[in-house]
């Protein structure tokens, strides 16, 4: 009995004392994460950017996450966990965590939190983003391009303005080639629903668009359309290998540089609450390679790209008309302002159809 | 290929999930046994399925997986309700936060991987007929099953004394035990039976419909395919009726709004929940209608009196 | 042999205390086997599950406050459970009384409306969830149909409605377009127990109800109504007791304190109206109520040991990095253990040797 005994009272005590003595010298960073890491969409690609960092970082830090954090009742619990567990730096991804990590962040001033896709900050809380419009403006041009029935299909999950704004950069960047371009959007009313994702996107496809887009997390849409034999666009991350003859580009969320950038700043003492708000330029967004295309549409992409990066085009470069045919106001001098993205809840004219519950 | 068959395609593959948890939990339910587990265990079938057909190469392989992995589950519902006499209701939501767990655990190694998914049917000439062809001709193995189980199902309970023992259990387990009907055990055959069909019905999401597995991919079909047993009040003929209006709703609902028809989705989504309501109310008004209402001793415990 | 339940002639008070504990000795073993094989270890890991949460203020509070919406809600449906009525649906019933309680909150937002507003709210929250438990119960009465059923449908559809509020008329002009309300004004909050912590009035709420629950359940006609129309209906029916009236009375009861503990949720610790406000409350008191032996005693420690295993689970996950599926199979079997002892409590287990009369002339 004894034998077993003290293996017990050692855990117990090690328990206790918390994770022993190597954590001091480390920084502790915590994330909280909305679904399962293993959900191929947002939290995985969330997930492999705090892989990177901690590879970058090695021994620096240590780093928690707590998955499926649901945004309801529990999610300030979960952050004050982390808080409370010694964690210096907390990402919170999801935007439903707002204002959970902003009350924990008022009681624990010393703590820094960094809030995905929010709008409100702190002197302790910054926020960051990516502008993915981008990548969908140059998902428009090809689209505009490729289309041969001049119809694309767009699987949307909430009428929020970032879904909003991705469906007019698209059209507006399919414009540029094609001035009647249609779409056909689709609201599914969730992140994540594989099964649903798929009718959706065989709903699209029967009524004759022949690109697929999507704003949902899972690859289901572009296996529909690897088996219908239409080109489709990916999403979150390079979804390649589920549609290999399909598949046009993909926007690929890559939060790795921007977590390991907020990490070494905390490491350092030159972390400041910032609003990040970063694209095609710094990285934050990728484009996944360009495929399935002639060499000439191909070219045409990488200038869109080259350009956005370069600073001489923006998705939103006035004038905009909005549908109701009066063009919008141009807040930002040459182009949209970043309010009026983040705020964005109009469709520019080209779309037919309107927003749900406006 | 026109838009009506293309829909037509479109709502057999929806319904199909549907109707194999569906068909299942008919038979549970008639049996007296009300399993709230079917969730969980299509979960189950799910992750099982995807690993049985990546570990073997076969979709047929992964399938039985998926069975094999849906009846465990039952297993552990049946030891508890029908052994230890547990309630049924506490212990079907148990069931369902265990399979979410572990099938969680079991498919972490797995997301991200790909299969080769079932195969669709094909016979020449036939399949190629125009319009019926792909419908009748060129589906894949889930879906033949799945008819051929709910007339299977029909004949059983209709056709053969142990279908009308079944139904006399399900009815009043007190005069069936008091006639000598082994109540216990044919309960036991019917709650593995039900979880053999829900773990089929995972199976078949990341086999058949969208050939990847991650975890809570089911989204909340086994609780539809509760719901429609209710619709069917109990009968496999209604069950296919029900399982395939369902299927159509969804799949409408999301052609109406590639239209632009702009009726509020919400509507459209609580439509088959309203609708099972008020077939339900209607069956229940007209019980005497034989056999339409309700088993009588649905979601009661039974010990056998010694 | 062969595994048969057989009735004992009464209660064992024995069991029912040694339940529970065999229970968990009996979870300990399977997780401490389970954890073993996924290598971490066993004595830790139900260290930080079981006692750590409880050797802290914070996770102390927290338990309370995940505890109070389980155990209201809990305490309803315990009152239907005895009586034999089915009521599987107080998920829809929170999130309908936390529409109705929140109506008064996004009208007034922004206004000078006086103290009056929360206790409104609270009473709209109780009407909302009992006048959508009458759905249920209605149908029962006037036309037979299952409530169990009819119940369990009506929570997809107040998930629906709320959905398309939070979404359209009632989503906040400020929110950027976001699915929530505006946040609650302070007149519209349930005020917090303790300085900088989470813990509300409402727990304070959930107390009087278990109280509440206790003295009618043992010491009222009612109370006595419902115990007998459940253990033997048809006494009851000599009795005088009306089943129809019972059964609107605690789908009643069940549904306004479902909804009571939706508006308090809302009004509480999330302090506005969004998807999600319920991380399957209605379904875990389900089995909160089962837990508690539909006792109002039982239900209270039922309720505040789920929440433990809650907030236990993520503390492994950052301690000891447990995936919180493991957390969801360990609730699952402790679930399961508790519920197949407590069937010892009223059975007793027999293990019979079963011959079989050798089969003549085999070939």
């Amino acid at each position: 009995m004894k034998k077993y005994l003290i293996p017990l009272a050692a855990a117990l005590a090690l328990a206790v004392t918390g994770a022993g003595a190597s954590a001091q010298s480390k920084m502790k960073v915590g994330f909280i994460y909305l679904g399962p890491v293993g959900d191929l969409g947002w939290t995985y690609m969330h997930e492999l950017g705090r892989q990177m960092m901690v590879k970058e970082l090695g021994d620096k830090v240590e780093t928690t996450y707590l998955e499926n954090v649901s945004e309801g009742p529990d999610s300030e619990r979960s952050i004050e966990q982390l808080a409370r567990t010694g964690h210096q730096l907390i990402f919170t991804t999801s935007f439903g965590y707002m204002d959970p990590t902003l009350r924990v962040a008022k009681k624990y001033p010393k703590i820094k939190f960094e809030h995905a896709t929010g709008y409100k900050r702190a002197p302790n809380v910054g926020t960051y983003s990516g502008r993915f419009h981008e990548g969908r403006y140059i998902q428009g041009v090809i689209a505009g391009k490729m289309s041969k029935s001049g119809t694309l299909g767009y699987i949307a999950s909430f009428p929020i303005p970032e879904v909003i704004a991705g469906i007019n950069a698209t059209i507006l960047g399919a414009q540029t080639v094609n001035p009647n371009i249609k779409v056909k959007i689709i609201w599914v009313n969730t992140w994540f629903d594989p099964g649903k994702e798929a009718e959706a996107a065989k709903a699209l496809a029967d009524q004759g668009a022949d690109i697929l887009m999507q704003h949902t997390d899972s690859p289901a849409a572009m296996q529909v359309a690897a088996q219908r034999g239409i080109l489709a666009f990916g999403q979150d991350s390079d979804m390649i290998k589920f549609g290999p003859k399909t598949q046009l580009t993909s926007i690929v969320n890559n939060w790795g540089p921007y977590y390991l950038r907020a990490t070494k700043a905390a490491l350092d003492g030159s972390w400041k609450p910032e609003d990040t708000w970063d694209g095609l330029k710094e990285k934050m967004v990728l484009m996944a390679e360009y495929t399935n295309m002639p060499d000439d549409v191909k070219k045409l992409a990488q200038d869109t790209e080259a350009a956005i990066i370069a600073g001489t085009l923006n998705p939103f470069k006035c004038p905009i008309v909005g549908q109701d045919g009066k063009e919008v106001e141009c807040k930002g001098g040459t182009a949209l302002d970043n309010g009026q993205i983040l705020g964005m809840n109009f469709y520019v004219k080209g779309i037919d159809d309107k927003i749900p519950g406006k | 290929m026109g838009l009506v068959e293309a829909i037509i395609l479109s709502v057999i593959a929806a319904s199909t999930p549907l109707l194999l948890a569906a068909a299942g939990e008919l038979i549970v339910e008639r049996a007296g046994v009300l399993n709230l587990g079917v969730e969980g265990m299509m979960i189950m079938g799910a992750a099982c399925g995807f690993a049985g057909c990546w570990l073997t190469g076969s979709a047929f392989l992964g399938a039985l997986f998926g069975i094999a992995a849906g009846m465990a589950l039952a297993a552990i519902f049946g030891l508890m309700t029908l052994t230890l006499a547990v309630n049924q209701v506490a212990t079907g939501l148990a069931l369902t936060i265990l399979g979410v767990g572990l099938s969680g655990l079991i498919g972490a190694g797995f997301v991200g991987e790909r299969i080769t998914p079932a195969a669709a049917l094909y016979i020449p000439y036939l399949t190629g007929i125009p319009f019926i062809g792909r419908i009748l001709f060129g589906q894949d193995g889930f879906v033949y099953v799945s008819i051929a189980l709910v007339i299977g199902i029909w004949f059983f309970l209709y056709r053969t004394r142990g279908g009308l023992i079944l139904r006399a259990i399900g009815d009043s387990h007190t005069s069936a035990h008091a006639l000598g009907y082994p109540v216990l055990t044919v309960r036991w055959m019917a709650v593995l039976f039900g979880g053999g069909c829900a773990g089929l019905a995972g199976a078949f999401l990341p086999l058949a419909y969208t050939p990847f597995f991650i975890p809570g991919m089911t989204a909340g079909r086994g609780w539809i395919a509760l719901a429609l047993v209710v619709f069917a009040s109990w009968r496999p003929g209604r069950l296919v009726a029900g399982a395939y209006l369902f299927g159509a709703v969804t799949i409408l609902q999301l052609h109406a709004q590639a239209f632009g028809l702009g009726i509020p989705s919400q509507l459209m989504t609580a439509l088959p929940y309203l609708a099972t309501i008020v077939v339900l109310v209607l069956i229940s008004r007209t019980r005497n209608a034989a056999g339409s209402a309700a088993p009588a001793s649905l979601g009661m415990v039974f010990v056998p009196d010694r | 042999m062969q595994l048969v339940l057989e009735k004992r002639a009464e209660r064992s008070a024995y069991i029912a205390v040694a339940s529970p504990l065999i229970a968990i000795a009996l979870t300990l073993i399977t997780m401490s086997i389970l954890f073993a094989i996924l290598g971490k270890n066993p004595v830790m890991a139900l260290y930080v599950y079981f006692v750590e949460p409880l050797t802290d203020l914070f996770t102390l509070q927290e338990i309370v406050v995940k505890a109070t919406p389980l155990v209201m809600i809990a305490i309803g449906l315990s009152l239907c459970y005895i009586a034999n009525v089915w009521n599987i649906g107080a998920e829809g019933q929170f999130l309908f009384g936390a529409v109705c309680g929140s109506w008064l909150a996004v009208v007034t937002n922004g206004t000078d409306a006086g103290p009056w507003v929360l206790p409104a709210m609270l009473v709209m929250g109780a009407i909302g969830g009992a006048a959508y438990a009458m759905i249920p119960a209605l149908c029962k009465v006037r036309f037979g149909a299952s409530e169990i059923l009819v119940s369990l449908m009506l929570v997809y559809v107040a998930d629906l409605i709320m959905d398309y509020l939070v979404r359209g008329p009632w989503r906040d002009p400020q929110g950027m377009n976001f699915p929530t309300t505006a946040a609650f004004d302070p007149v519209a909050t349930v005020p917090t127990l303790v300085e900088g912590s989470r813990l509300h009035a409402g727990a304070i709420v959930a107390l009087i109800v278990v109280m509440l629950a206790a003295v009618m359940l043992g010491r009222t006609i009612k109370g006595f109504e419902i115990r007998v129309v459940g253990a033997a209906p048809r006494a009851a029916r000599f009795a005088g007791f009306n089943s129809k009236q019972l059964v609107l009375f605690t789908f009643a009861v069940s549904g306004a304190l479902a909804g009571l503990a939706g508006i308090i949720e809302v009004a509480g610790p999330v302090g506005l109206l969004q998807p999600g406000i319920s991380p399957g409350y209605g379904f875990t008191a389900i089995i909160v109520a089962f837990l508690g032996r539909l006792n109002p005693v039982g239900i209270l420690v039922a309720g505040l040991f789920l929440a433990l295993t809650f907030i236990g689970g993520e503390g492994a996950q950052i301690s000891m990095k447990i995936p919180l599926d493991l957390t969801k199979v360990f609730q699952g079997i402790l679930l399961f253990y508790v519920l197949a002892c407590d069937s010892l409590i009223l059975y007793r287990i027999r293990f019979i040797r079963t011959f079989r009369a050798p089969v003549q002339g085999a070939a």
